[in-house]
C-alpha cells in the first residue's frame, strides 16, 4: 500500500507522537490534558492502518470519552483553577532524559534490527463479530472478571471519593474540608 | 507501514510516558504517563497480532487492557481526591504519611 495511505499513516503517526512529546514537557497540566487527547486520537487512527476497527470505536469512547474526562476532573478538582499554571512542577529533567532517550535508541534500535518473522500479505478485514465471539467463548472467564473489577472500581471510587472516606452517611455529604 | 514503524512509535510513546511519570511532581500528570504506557503497550499487542500472528488474541488483549485502564483512572481519581483533601494538594512528594 503505497500514496495516500501511507501519507495518512505518517500524519497520524507524527500526531501521536508529537502529542505524547507535549504531554512530556507542557508546563501547564491543562494542555498536557489536551495533548493527551490528541495522543490518544492518534493511536485510534493507528489502529484502523492494523485492521482493528472495534479497538478503534472503543479507543475513541473509552480512552478519548471516558478517561480524558476523569483526568480533566482531577486537574480541575485538585487543582485551584487560578494557579493551574504553576500546578505542574517537575524536576530531574536532565538524568531523565537521558535515561528516557537512550532507552528510546535500544527500543528502536532493536526494533529496526530484528527480523520480525512477518507473514507475507496483509489482510483487512473487519474483527468485531470475531472480537464479540472470542469473549463469549473463549476468552469469557477473564470476561466476566473484568466485569467484576469493574464493579468493585466503581463501588470502591465511589466510597473513597466521599467524605471521611466512607465512614460516614451519605446525609452528610458536604464540601471535603 | 510495517511492523517495525509502528514498534518505533510505540516505543516513543513509550519513552515519553516514563518521562512524564519520571519528571512530574503532580499525580494527575503521573497518571497522564501511565496511561501513555498503556497505550504503547496496546500498540505492540495489536501491531503484533496484526503483522505475525494473525490472531485476533492480541486485539483481546488490548481490549482488557483498556478496561483495566479505565478502572485504575477512576480510582486513581478517587485516591487524588482524598489525597487533596487531606494534605491541601496532589504532589506526589506530599504523600508520605507511612513513612516513619
Amino acid at each position: 500500500m503505497t500514496g495516500p495511505a501511507d501519507l495518512v499513516f505518517y500524519v497520524l503517526a507524527a500526531l501521536t507522537v508529537g502529542s505524547a512529546i507535549l504531554v512530556a514537557i507542557l508546563p501547564n497540566i491543562v494542555y498536557s490534558a489536551v495533548a493527551l487527547l490528541f495522543s490518544f486520537a492518534g493511536v485510534a487512527g493507528l489502529y484502523v492502518f492494523l485492521s482493528a476497527d472495534f479497538l478503534a470505536a472503543t479507543q475513541v469512547l473509552i480512552y478519548v470519552g471516558g478517561i480524558l474526562i476523569l483526568i480533566l476532573f482531577a486537574v480541575f478538582l485538585s487543582n485551584r483553577i487560578s494557579d493551574v499554571k504553576l500546578s505542574n512542577p517537575a524536576r530531574f529533567h536532565g538524568q531523565a532524559a537521558f535515561l528516557c532517550l537512550g532507552l528510546f535508541g535500544v527500543l528502536s534500535y532493536t526494533a529496526v534490527s530484528t527480523a520480525w518473522p512477518v507473514k507475507p500479505g496483509i489482510v483487512y478485514q473487519p474483527s468485531t463479530a470475531e472480537i464479540g465471539e472470542l469473549l463469549m467463548t473463549r476468552y469469557l472467564l477473564p470476561f466476566e472478571v473484568a466485569s467484576v473489577l469493574l464493579l468493585a472500581a466503581l463501588i470502591g471510587a465511589a466510597l473513597l471519593s466521599r467524605p471521611d472516606g466512607g465512614k460516614g452517611k451519605a446525609v452528610d455529604m458536604e464540601e471535603p474540608k | 507501514m510495517g511492523l517495525d514503524k509502528l514498534l518505533v512509535i510505540s516505543a516513543a510513546l513509550f519513552c515519553c510516558g516514563l518521562y512524564t511519570i519520571l519528571t512530574r511532581r503532580n499525580a494527575v500528570a503521573v497518571l497522564m504517563g501511565v496511561e501513555l504506557i498503556l497505550n504503547s503497550a496496546n500498540i505492540n499487542f495489536v501491531a503484533f497480532s496484526h503483522y505475525v500472528s494473525r490472531l485476533i488474541g492480541g486485539q483481546i488483549f488490548a481490549v482488557f487492557v483498556i478496561v483495566l485502564a479505565a478502572a485504575e483512572a477512576a480510582v486513581a481519581l478517587a485516591i487524588f481526591l482524598r489525597l487533596y483533601a487531606t494534605t491541601g494538594s496532589v504532589e506526589v512528594d506530599m504523600a508520605d504519611h507511612l513513612q516513619g
